[in-house]
């Protein structure tokens, strides 16, 4: 019996004639959040696109647990980005009974139900589009969008770059659910603060490769997550 | 297998339509400005009376009509994706990406041959053209003429999806791809509008050939979708 | 300076360099052959009808010829560029479609020429001309594609080659299955004998002058690749000395 580790070994990804990752290798763990921080433009995006099975690696490859990351892993992946990834047309409910049916779920409604609850998005009225949500509700959509086929994994593509204090808070509170209830989460962001109340191991990337990979399970206060990161970004 | 992908089709082709559907402003918008080049066509061309070009002015007018329909029932359902960067989440699912293309050709194809019912009438009474003479050809002479467009529409928005050009583009990569069909459709429904055509072989030429081109468009296009859609 | 040793770098590009003897030989031999087959052409029995014009022929037929093999090698290099990331093969689509776009103007011009003394029209809007035009009208698109489409361009451009390969069979057969006024595709098997030689000399060396071009043009896009190459090679030797 595997374990279900995410393994990322010497990947590379160039566009043309911009390399956006070089070699880049590191090692993820269930129950754990990995916090990704580094300038803009170091390709901590690029390194989510691949994880999550839309970018194809130039080179190196990705393993889950034994096998090689592939478009099947799509259906054990979730992943909130900064934008919230749900259609503007339809309501919460019409939204996620859409993507209940495209991740082939059954007991769909129930599984809705408990989401906004979870979420707390079940008091809105039901007919409502999603245009016309705050960009709070929309995030908190975005999670129950994420989280209603029960992934192993769980991606997050600066997640609090929107919200309000309130909300990042609330989406501290949910990374470290996600992460007691074993998920293997990664969580790509700028939000010092905010990684490192939750994280286990961080990874600093620059220029496309990894200056800093490390794992603490005692998690990392907030001063010395800022001097790591400072000192990672330094010219040698 | 085959089972799980046309579900994955109409799932999405679904969800588009039925957002169309509920606002219902694309169909009467779409219809409105399609109706407005027929009429804008009727006029300019209202001085060229010479009988024999009727049923070929007709028709023309109808696919060029058909033509910007079709340009902007792409926008709606291809742009649609960009909000909120829906298109990720999709891709991200387990839907594989031939029945994200087949659900966006059918929703497009359905979405045109609403309006294009609405044009035939409009183009029968400004152009005095008899549009239902052969009812059951025209039909399928608008069928393939769509998917044949759609095939190829579809496929293109969906790589313009991103780019900031893709208004400009979408046009000048599109209609030199899709002229080929759209010259056998008019040719085609220029012979069935003719009173005096002496039969209908043009048309089954035409149909044959029209049915050869959708069939290796679409083909091409679910090929094709896969890398032109995902991230490089 | 002082590279470091056997990094493992994607395939470096290896068209033959401008200056290289082997390259120098081929332009020769490309450009000798060219010079016979003008030779050839002035040497060509006059056709009974049309007389010194019908002579065009030489040049617009393998320019046709060209239009179609560009778009094709254009379709190869996309689909390897599209379907398994190939670099080189997007190298080759484009610049394949530049020289397919310069050929097809060849064409477009050659062919209304003739058409003027032959048939007293410029143009016709008939299947094989209508569908040569469409031809070079996406090959065209593809360039402004590459160089005005952005970030996804490249893979637009690819699927915009794929659908424009599907249209040669359409220009080469549209001739069959509808009647026009263009010269049937079997006129050259009716050739006369002195006419048969020169035609198949000029689309022979017309042909290594496609080569000779996209070599040139081909060298362009390695050497830039190859700079990209040796600047993150520079890169990497710089972050180690550090």
């Amino acid at each position: 019996m595997s374990d279900r580790h995410l393994r990322v070994a010497r990947v590379c990804k160039s566009y043309g004639r911009q390399r956006a990752l070089v070699d880049v290798s590191l090692e993820f763990v269930p129950g754990r959040v990995t916090a990704i921080v580094g300038p803009n433009g170091a390709g901590k995006t690029t390194l989510l696109g691949i994880l999550s099975t839309l970018v194809r690696p130039t080179a190196g490859e990705i393993r889950l647990g034994d096998e090689p990351l592939g478009h099947r892993a799509r259906q054990t992946i979730g992943y909130v980005g900064h934008e919230p990834g749900v259609y503007p047309d339809l309501s919460a409910r019409q939204n996620l009974r859409l993507f209940a049916a495209l991740y082939a779920l059954s007991s769909a409604e129930e599984r809705i139900a408990t989401m906004l609850e979870r979420v707390d998005l079940a008091d809105v009225r039901i007919d409502l589009p999603t245009r016309a949500y705050s960009r709070g509700m929309l995030q908190r959509l975005a999670l129950a969008r994420a989280l209603l086929h029960e992934p192993e994994i769980l991606l997050f593509d600066e997640p609090s770059s929107a919200l309000d204090p309130t909300g990042v808070r609330w989406l501290v509170g949910e990374l470290r659910r996600e992460r007691e209830a074993g998920r293997l989460v990664i969580l790509v962001t700028h939000d010092l603060e905010a990684a490192s109340a939750v994280a286990g191991h961080l990874v600093v990337i620059r220029r496309g490769r990894v200056t800093l990979d490390r794992a603490q399970p005692a998690g990392f206060p907030a001063a010395e997550v800022r001097a790591l990161y400072e000192e990672a970004l330094r010219d040698r | 297998m085959t089972g799980s992908f046309w579900r994955y089709t109409l799932l999405i082709a679904g969800k588009d339509l039925r957002i169309e559907g509920k606002s219902r402003e694309v169909l009467y918008t779409m219809g409105f400005s399609a109706a407005l080049v027929v009429l804008v066509f009727s006029f300019a061309l209202s001085n060229a009376t010479d009988p024999a070009q009727g049923p070929i002015t007709a028709a023309g007018v109808l696919w060029a009509a058909t033509l910007f329909t079709g340009t902007v029932a792409l926008a709606r359902v291809l742009d649609r994706e960009r909000e909120n960067e829906a298109i990720r989440a999709l891709l991200l699912s387990p839907a594989p990406r031939a029945a994200i293309y087949a659900g966006k050709l059918l929703a497009v194809s359905l979405l045109m041959l609403a309006v294009e019912g609405v044009l035939v009438v409009l183009v029968g009474l400004l152009f005095s053209a008899e549009v239902f003479a052969h009812p059951g050809w025209l039909a399928l002479v608008l069928l393939l003429g769509t998917l044949g467009f759609a095939a190829t529409g579809v496929v293109f928005s969906a790589a313009l999806l991103r780019s900031r050009n893709r208004e400009a583009l979408l046009g000048a990569l599109l209609f030199p791809v899709v002229i080929p069909v759209l010259l056998a459709a008019s040719r085609a429904t220029a012979c069935m509008f003719d009173p005096l055509a002496p039969d209908l072989e043009p048309v089954a030429f035409w149909v044959r050939f029209l049915l050869a081109t959708d069939v290796i468009y679409i083909l091409l296009g679910l090929w094709v979708f896969e890398p032109v859609v995902s991230g490089e | 300076m002082n590279l470091p040793p056997a990094l493992s770098l994607p395939t470096m590009p290896t068209a033959p360099a401008p200056t290289s003897t082997r390259f120098l030989a081929a332009c020769g031999g490309a450009f000798l052959l060219l010079f016979l087959a003008c030779l050839a052409v002035a040497e060509a029995p006059l056709e009974s009808v049309m007389g010194l014009v019908q002579k065009i022929f030489y040049f617009h037929v393998p320019c046709a010829w060209l239009l179609m093999l560009s778009t094709l090698v254009c379709a190869g290099g996309s689909i390897a560029y599209l379907f398994r990331g190939s670099e080189r093969g997007d190298r080759i689509a484009l610049s394949a479609a530049e020289l397919g776009v310069l050929f097809g103007m060849c064409v477009l011009v050659s062919g209304p020429l003739w058409a003027k003394a032959a048939w007293g029209v410029y143009w016709q809007w008939e299947a094989r001309l209508t569908s040569s035009l469409l031809l070079w009208l996406m090959l065209v698109a593809y360039v402004l594609a590459r160089r005005y489409g952005g970030t996804s361009a490249r893979r637009l451009a690819a699927a915009l080659a794929l659908f424009a390969a599907v249209d040669i069979p359409l220009v080469y057969f549209s001739v069959r299955f509808f009647r026009s006024i263009h010269p049937q595709t079997t006129v050259v098997s009716t050739l006369g004998p002195g006419m048969r030689g020169a035609f198949w000399l000029s689309l022979l060396s017309f042909t290594g002058l496609w080569f000779v071009l996209m070599s040139l043009r081909l060298a362009v896009e390695n050497a830039q690749a190859r700079i990209v190459e040796l600047e993150v090679l520079l890169d990497q030797a710089e972050e180690k000395k550090s």
